[in-house]
């Protein structure tokens, strides 16, 4: 188990001191400026040898996306985004940092900008966290006060601002490029790649889109080590992670614990385990809508990490792990996603515009069980040619569920089917 | 989903004086010439103080960025949190619905809206105190079933809890906001599982529950004195460079002046063409209390000049090409200065250049599409 003395966001039910005293005292803003004085090439090597992956759902080396900044300005000034628009169905992990914890945010904005060049950072927020970014903006506030941030961050001798802006409740603009778009003041529809941010982000210049885990992790590991970081979790997974624990457990809660935890030993030990005991779970959602459900066996032997999800045609994700009970209506609950996709659908791209909404009303009968059972491959086959063929993810986010649906609970579905047909109650329903 | 704006629209939007501070703050945020980047966080001001976004809004955030008004309409109607129609005096009850409170009761949730509020959602109660509707995921997974109401999180609900809520909303009352069912934030309710040691001496509330409690600025449309913005970063320059955060050179003057004001202002200093300080040369060209013969040119085929211009213009008393066209460099400066909003627009847009040829009875490129739009 981890312990408290190696957890990142000792804070993070804000039941400590919240103010900059009280994050120093928890060891942040300790040697910030002796970092950034090692350089640039040195801060990012570190984060590389750390193996931490980008906490947002992709998985993608966190030092590597940094190196493709450019090393020398062409002019143009460079640019750091914070994506705070955390908006993925069971994920409310980010919160909770912006909140309780902002300080670590706050360093680490600092010196992942130096170490990319970025005299500016922006930190985009989902609309709905007005309290947060009220947190948050004193939080900044007050590092300003401190000389923290301003001209000679931290006696650093770079010259850093860091500006809160906040979204207006699209799911949509947690992709990078939709993201970029909104803050530039459109509306947030994704941007063909290439060009990538790296080249030509927002407002044309260079820039590094990084989830908030991702930067707040960083002054941790700097003070620690890259070997501390990498000491939990299995290689290729290191590091701690912020869980965000909900549905049908006894104490939902949000929980930092290593990479690579067994999902039983998450469940067990942090939320009181299952609603019903072990036995009466039916599913898990292990990373977020957008990532397919795992069955009660799998939940069984369920590794948390990207690789091993990865493995049984899941994923990570933002490790929003949201778990069903036996009660459940597992069809149901998918469907609800297949809703929040076509509501969230920016409406750029045909098939998933289109798509989103044809997943979602044949689910709707798939529900009810007014339909017939060639439909579910037809359901299956629609999801294959939205997937793969949009500009963003959104098209395979929606799609994934679906497939992870029909994939374990096929029989539950053609049993609805039949139980609809035939006015009689079908065997699974009636167990 | 449809989104239009609203049939019946007042007449008029302007943001309070707090409000405006608070906005023109804001834009400060963005480089130079990137105001656009502020208008989510300006509509979202129009929208705590009006309560919904209104045309008039939307138009005026528009002319205060600089932007098309299509622009702004393309903005309004993509993001769901901006309401395009009026809600409930009170508040708009926001049911998170998504998948986690779903299984977790949302629905039951909103079968109580249903019952104690309207049987459609965005539909104002028959007392007019509230509306609801069920939301996407609101990102307080943990704490399910939740609802916004006001700017607060209503965390860990029941219908019983949230009829409760409703009730004394409905008397007047600003219940605390946060978890309901005794949690403090997104910790296990059976108790601590980690970071034992960090919880002596914890405020009443957690950091949220706490702001709303602080400020009181809950479900209240908002003025824009309940939480000042400051902008450190605007000040960090004024200390050691004074000249530099300009983009145009001084005159003699202006600069005698802004150095005058950089000890006493330094948001107004870095920001010169907010900064209501006038420089001393520029002169006031005469105007006129009336058209002549009551028939005013048509400002509009000025490029540059749209409705909302031209009737600044008309206030300011300028009427015709001529006048425009006769205007000198001081008095350039002049308007320049004094166009509440429009600030620079007569160099930036060449008026002068422009309306001598108007005046003369000739056209410009713009004046002849601007003419044939209007034909057609």
């Amino acid at each position: 188990m981890l312990k408290d003395q190696d957890r990142i966001f000792t804070n993070l039910y804000g039941m400590h001191d919240r103010s900059l005293a009280g994050a120093k005292k928890r060891g942040h803003w300790d040697g910030t400026a002796g970092f950034i004085q090692q350089g640039r090439g040195w801060l990012v090597d570190q984060v590389k040898a750390s193996g931490l992956r980008g906490r947002g759902g992709a998985g993608f080396p966190t030092g590597l996306k940094w190196s493709f900044m450019p090393k020398e300005s062409d002019g143009r000034p460079s640019y750091l985004v914070i994506n705070a628009d955390e908006s993925e169905p069971g994920t409310c992990k980010d919160r909770e940092i912006m909140r309780h914890d902002p300080h670590t945010l706050i360093e680490g904005a600092l010196i992942a900008s130096f170490a990319m060049g970025a005299h500016a950072c922006y930190i985009y927020l989902r609309g709905e966290y007005i309290r947060e970014r009220e947190a948050l903006q004193a939080a900044i506030d007050e590092c300003y006060d401190a000389g923290l941030l301003g001209k000679n961050a931290a006696k650093s001798g770079w010259d850093f601002d860091l500006y809160l802006h906040h979204g207006a409740g699209a799911y949509i603009c947690g992709e990078e490029t939709a993201l970029l778009e909104s803050l530039e003041g459109k509306k947030g529809m994704p941007r063909m790649k290439p060009p990538f941010p790296a080249g030509a982000g927002l407002y044309g210049c260079p820039t590094t889109v990084n989830n908030v885990e991702s930067i707040a992790v960083v002054p941790t590991i700097l003070r620690r080590g890259p070997e501390w970081f990498t000491s939990f979790g299995r290689p290729n997974n290191a590091g701690t992670k912020l869980f965000g624990i909900s549905g049908h457990v006894v104490n939902p809660c949000v929980v930092e614990e290593s990479m690579s935890i067994p999902l039983r030993e998450l469940l067990d030990r942090h939320c009181g385990g299952v609603r019903g005991g072990w036995k009466n779970i039916k599913a898990v959602i292990p990373g977020g809508s957008s990532v397919p459900l795992l069955n009660a066996d799998q939940c069984g032997d369920a590794i948390m990490d990207f690789d091993w999800l990865r493995e049984q045609k899941s994923g990570l994700g933002t490790a929003a792990v949201i778990v069903m009970d036996q009660s459940t209506d597992v069809i149901k609950a998918i469907w609800r996603l297949s809703a929040f996709y076509k509501h969230e659908s920016c409406g750029q791209c045909t098939p998933c515009r289109e798509g989103t909404g044809w997943m979602m009303r044949v689910m709707d009968r798939l529900v009810r069980g007014e339909a017939e059972v060639e439909e579910i491959d037809m359901l299956l086959d629609v999801t294959k040619q939205v997937e793969g063929h949009t500009i963003c993810a959104l098209g395979d986010a929606a799609a994934w569920p679906i497939q992870g649906l029909v994939r374990h609970f096929r029989e539950e579905i053609e049993d609805r089917i039949k139980a609809q047909k035939t006015g009689r109650m079908g065997a699974m329903a009636a167990e | 989903m449809l989104r239009r704006l609203h049939k019946e629209q007042p007449s008029h939007f302007a943001f309070t004086p707090a409000n405006q501070t608070w906005a023109e703050a804001q834009i400060s945020k963005y480089p130079e010439g990137r105001q656009a980047s502020a208008i989510i966080p300006l509509f979202w001001r129009a929208h705590e103080q009006e309560g919904w976004l209104t045309r008039p809004a939307i138009e005026y955030v528009c002319d205060m960025l600089d932007m098309p008004f299509i622009r702004g309409l393309e903005v309004a109607t993509f993001y769901f949190m901006f309401k395009l129609e009026p809600r409930g005096t009170i508040a708009n009850i926001q049911i998170c619905g998504t998948t986690s409170c779903m299984i977790c009761g949302a629905e039951d949730l909103v079968a109580v809206c249903k019952e104690l509020i309207a049987e459609k959602p965005h539909t104002v109660s028959a007392d007019g105190k509230f509306s609801w509707e069920e939301v996407e995921c609101l990102g307080a997974c943990s704490n399910a079933p939740m609802a916004q109401i006001g700017k607060d999180y209503y965390e860990d609900l029941t219908a019983d809890s949230l009829r409760d809520l409703i009730a004394r909303f409905s008397k007047g009352e600003v219940p605390v906001p946060g978890p309901q069912n005794g949690r403090y934030a997104a910790e296990p309710l059976g108790g601590l599982t980690s970071l034992k040691e960090y919880e002596a001496g914890r405020k009443p509330y957690n950091a949220s529950a706490q702001a709303a409690v602080d400020i009181g600025d809950t479900v209240k449309r908002i003025d824009g004195a309940e939480v000042p913005i400051l902008t450190p970063w605007l000040g960090k320059s004024s200390a050691d460079q004074p000249a530099e955060v300009t983009d145009k050179p001084m005159t003699e003057a202006q600069e005698a002046a802004s150095d005058k004001a950089a000890n006493t202002d330094a948001v107004k200093k870095a920001r010169p063409p907010q900064a209501d300080e006038k420089p001393v040369v520029a002169v006031k060209p005469e105007g006129l209390t009336a058209a002549r013969d009551g028939k005013a040119d048509d400002l509009k085929l000025i490029k540059g000049i749209g409705p909302k211009l031209e009737t600044l213009c008309n206030s300011l008393g300028f009427y015709h090409f001529d006048q425009i066209a006769n205007w000198t460099a001081e008095q350039v400066a002049w308007v320049d200065e004094n166009l509440e909003g429009f600030k620079g627009r007569v160099t930036r847009d060449t008026w002068v250049a422009q309306a001598k040829i108007l005046a003369k009875g000739g056209e410009t490129e713009f004046s002849r599409r601007a003419d044939k739009g209007s034909d057609g």
